[in-house]
């Protein structure tokens, strides 16, 4: 198995760096550069000024080059320095990080309990009013945008009932410390995680009840059920288990995309996580910082990958490691 | 609906006008700031969130008043010469920096020098500059080339904010460690910035204007969604909604909240005046009879009334009413398709396409495309709209690639200062976003607005400004649109927060609260 996860922590850096590589041009293609931006914001862009700044950051110099010196920036864990925002790239994400990988997390884990169960509750009374409620419910998740959930979310929780805040990670000014602070980030963390993982919920539920359902109508399961094992021990040990493997696959890719895939929740709930600072480093041409981002979820999708597949052989035993 | 909210916001400036409550000590005021600062080191940083919130931390030598009047700010007198060409500016004294050392004159050479590196707006005002000394510690005299009318006008806080010497002399301004937490003489410090929530600043105990400021601490909050920002207003978790913090179509809504009130005051500097850049050198818009065409052809009235909820003003020509030397006798564009039309067949335009570019500022500058789009196909005119983010459109204007294109842009209270550069010719640059971007060229405005500039008295100045209206008018370069205004909307119980022409970005020394 060492060798497996060996042979797989090579391949995902040569990935990485292919991910540099094309990212770096791929952002360049769009037009405008942090120079014409910069200047733009400060009202005023003599030539001079746009030169200075194009110089500063090296953007006067060739492609190549800039790639060059970017690469080796990275080979070293050097994210470079952000351009508008004044401060070294890793610096800005790690500070942005952890408000992010509680958001996502939190997401993760409401999505992934809930789907399963309420998957599975359908999966089991196929065909009764609770499996049409359910599919139901998880086809207006999955079709609705989450910028509506959110607005609304924050329309009902927060303007008409002023039960929870409507933005931030903590109330400002407030200083808590010990568990007021845990409930206070709490408090800002529901309508944010539940936006996010209502529409994941949505996807796993449907998932885990449509794998269910075919699982149910192989031999094994006839073959339990002859040797007269319980309802209960046949839908959890041989039909959920087996059924889980596509939501473990589905899983594991959302893990790595949830790091940066929070865009419009942490836009809208004013959560400040890497998401809106990838967003910003767009908007303003911030290559450094987009590139560090992207770098940053790569590595996440990546590692996630790994541990998916290796998750995969504790839910099957008969997967075999192979590189 | 729309009447009454225009006399709300002018009855609000009236009542603010009119207060003369006894300021109360204390409190904290939470304002909304966006987007995020990149930095708060004014000299070398200056969009307008960094201005907004450094305006509180550093200070300039001058304040102006609503109808841009000098103010004492750093510098408590000036005197200028009879041949218009010397200002000498006497220093407060006792004034000190943040971290107690004092304020000199040394400080203010040294930000001059430093500004001219760093500061591209504040080169461009110094120009004019021929020398700067500094006789004693609190003299300070500015020697011109030649007279400069607006020169008196250039020392306001973001304009040529004062720089501490002992902190960044013989330093790497970009890299100096202040950067980030910045050391001002201003009412207020620099205390916290928590990425991405907010920044905090704390009242200075030792502030030069004695009992001021009344407030204990400001916290801006970092909200990127327009929407958020106004459900943060409404749910109480922030007083200040500074202008332009909200889309235009939420302003009527949380105007009518309850212990609201709103101004439109604070703009008179920057008077930012919107239009559309035509461009001059080819296609259509490179014929004059087709920009009149276009000044016709959109209802400006519309767009004020509906579009901007009845507040700001329909701009008559290139300077906005609300800066010096402003005429409003010049030729006179009023909605009238059937004369845009009758002149777009005069011209021979027989429906070449011609691309349009709104600003992608948000929902309201969306709209605005989108209704200038149809007046204008409803002229006969064939227009396709083109969608970019912002950096693409700076990329566009700056490589002269459209043929329409919305800007707004501030006027900096003086036609030398914020007119001139986007109509003279050797302001036709490549690359750049506010200079001359249509490409309009006519050796005779280049003549006036090179006079205009070093003419005195004012009264010579003004003559030379007003002919120049008259003709760029006629000729239409751009198509001018709206005076824009930008409501600051706050609890009533927060006072005397809005007192020059600079509004918010002056700093709340004056604000208090009202327990």
């Amino acid at each position: 198995m060492l060798s497996f996860v060996a042979q797989r922590i090579v391949k995902g850096v040569i990935v990485l760096l292919a991910i540099i590589v094309l990212n770096f041009f791929l952002i360049r293609l769009a037009p405008g550069d942090p120079a014409v931006v910069m200047a733009g914001e400060a009202g005023a862009s003599d030539q001079v000024f746009v030169k200075q700044l194009r110089e500063k950051f090296g953007l006067d110099r060739p492609l190549p080059e800039q790639l060059f010196i970017y690469v080796k920036g990275i080979l070293s864990f050097d994210l470079g320095f952000s351009f508008r925002q004044q401060a070294p790239v890793s610096k800005l994400i790690l500070e942005r990080l952890p408000a992010t990988l509680l958001l996502t997390m939190t997401a993760f884990a409401i999505s992934l309990v809930l789907g399963i169960l309420f998957g599975t509750l359908a999966a089991r009374w196929a065909g009764t009013w609770l499996d049409t409620a359910i599919t139901a419910m998880a086809l207006v998740f999955y079709a609705t945008p989450l910028f509506w959930i959110a607005l609304m979310a924050i329309l009902l929780f927060s303007v008409t009932l002023d039960w929870l805040p409507s933005f931030g990670y903590e109330t400002i000014g407030a200083r808590h410390t010990g568990f007021a602070r845990v409930l206070d980030i709490g408090a800002h963390l529901i309508m944010p995680a539940m936006t996010i993982g209502l529409f994941f919920m949505a996807t796993y539920t449907r998932m885990t009840r449509a794998s269910m359902l075919e699982v149910k109508r192989l031999d094994f399961v006839k073959t339990a059920r002859a040797k007269g094992l319980s309802d209960r021990v046949i839908q959890r040990r041989h039909v959920l288990r087996n059924a889980l493997l596509p939501v473990v696959t589905l899983a594991g890719l959302h893990t790595g995309t949830l790091v940066g895939g929070a865009v419009l929740t942490e836009t809208v709930f004013a959560w400040p996580g890497i998401g809106r600072l990838m967003y910003e480093a767009l908007i303003q041409r911030d290559y450094n910082l987009l590139l560090g981002v992207f770098v940053v979820c790569s590595a996440m999708v990546l590692i996630f990958n790994l541990v998916t597949d290796l998750v995969y052989r504790m839910v099957d035993p008969r997967i075999q490691y192979s590189a | 609906m729309l009447k009454k909210l225009a006399l709300s916001v002018t009855l609000a400036c009236l009542t603010a006008a009119a207060s003369a409550q006894e300021p109360k000590t204390g409190g904290v005021i939470n304002a909304v700031i966006q987007p995020e600062p990149p930095g708060l080191m004014l000299a070398l940083i200056q969009n307008g969130p960094t201005q907004m919130v450094s305006g509180n931390i550093f200070e300039g030598l001058l304040r102006y008043g609503p109808k841009l009047e000098p103010l004492p700010g750093l510098a408590e007198s000036w005197t200028i010469s009879e041949d218009a060409k010397v200002y000498t500016f006497k220093l407060k004294p006792g004034v000190t920096w943040h971290d107690g050392k004092p304020f000199t004159s040394a400080d203010v050479l040294f930000s001059i020098e430093m500004l001219k590196q760093t500061h591209a707006r504040a080169r461009g005002n110094l120009g004019q500059l021929e020398k700067v000394e500094a006789p004693d510690d609190l003299t300070v005299v500015f020697t011109l080339k030649q007279p400069f009318g607006p020169f008196i006008g250039i020392f306001e806080v973001g304009s040529l904010p004062m720089v501490p010497k002992h902190l960044y002399e013989g330093t790497d301004f970009k890299t100096n460690p202040n950067n980030n937490t910045p050391v001002g003489t201003g009412p207020f410090m620099f205390k916290e910035w928590q990425k991405g929530s907010f920044i905090r600043l704390v009242k200075n105990p030792n502030y030069h204007v004695k009992g001021k400021p009344y407030l204990d601490e400001i916290y801006w909050q970092i909200i990127p969604d327009a929407a958020a920002r106004a459900v943060a207003y409404e749910t109480g978790k922030v007083d200040v909604l500074p202008g332009g913090s909200v889309e235009n179509f939420d302003v009527p809504r949380l105007s009518k909240l309850a212990n609201t009130c709103v101004t439109g005051a604070g703009w008179e500097f920057f008077s930012p005046l919107a239009w559309l850049w035509l461009n001059n050198r080819a296609g259509p818009t490179s014929n004059k009879k087709i920009r009149q065409a276009i000044m016709y052809a959109i209802d400006r009235n519309f767009a004020k009334d509906v579009i901007w909820n009845g507040l700001g003003k329909v701009a008559t020509g290139p300077s906005a009413s609300t800066i010096k030397f402003y005429t409003d006798d010049v030729p006179k564009y009023p909605y009238d398709p059937a004369k845009a039309k009758a002149l777009l067949k005069e011209a021979g335009y027989n429906g070449e396409k011609v691309r349009l570019m709104p600003l992608p500022y948000g929902e309201t500058w969306q709209r605005w495309g989108e209704a200038v789009k149809q007046n204008l196909m409803d002229a006969g005119m064939n227009i396709e709209t083109i969608a970019t983010d912002v950096p693409g459109s700076n990329q566009r204007i700056g490589d002269w690639d459209y043929d329409i294109s919305f800007t707004y842009l501030y006027q900096y209270g003086d036609p030398a200062l914020g007119v001139g550069r986007n109509y003279v010719s050797s302001q036709i640059m490549k690359g750049q976003q506010f200079n001359n971007v249509e490409g309009y060229s006519n050796p005779e405005i280049d003549k006036l607005f090179a006079e205009g500039a070093n003419a005195t008295p004012d009264s010579k100045r003004k003559e030379i400004y007003e002919k120049a209206q008259k003709i760029l008018v006629e000729d239409v370069p751009v198509a001018w649109m709206l005076e824009l205004q930008f409501p600051t909307i706050t609890r009533c119980k927060v006072k005397n927060l809005i007192t020059t022409a600079i509004g918010v970005n002056d700093g709340f020394r004056d604000a208090w609260v009202d327990k």
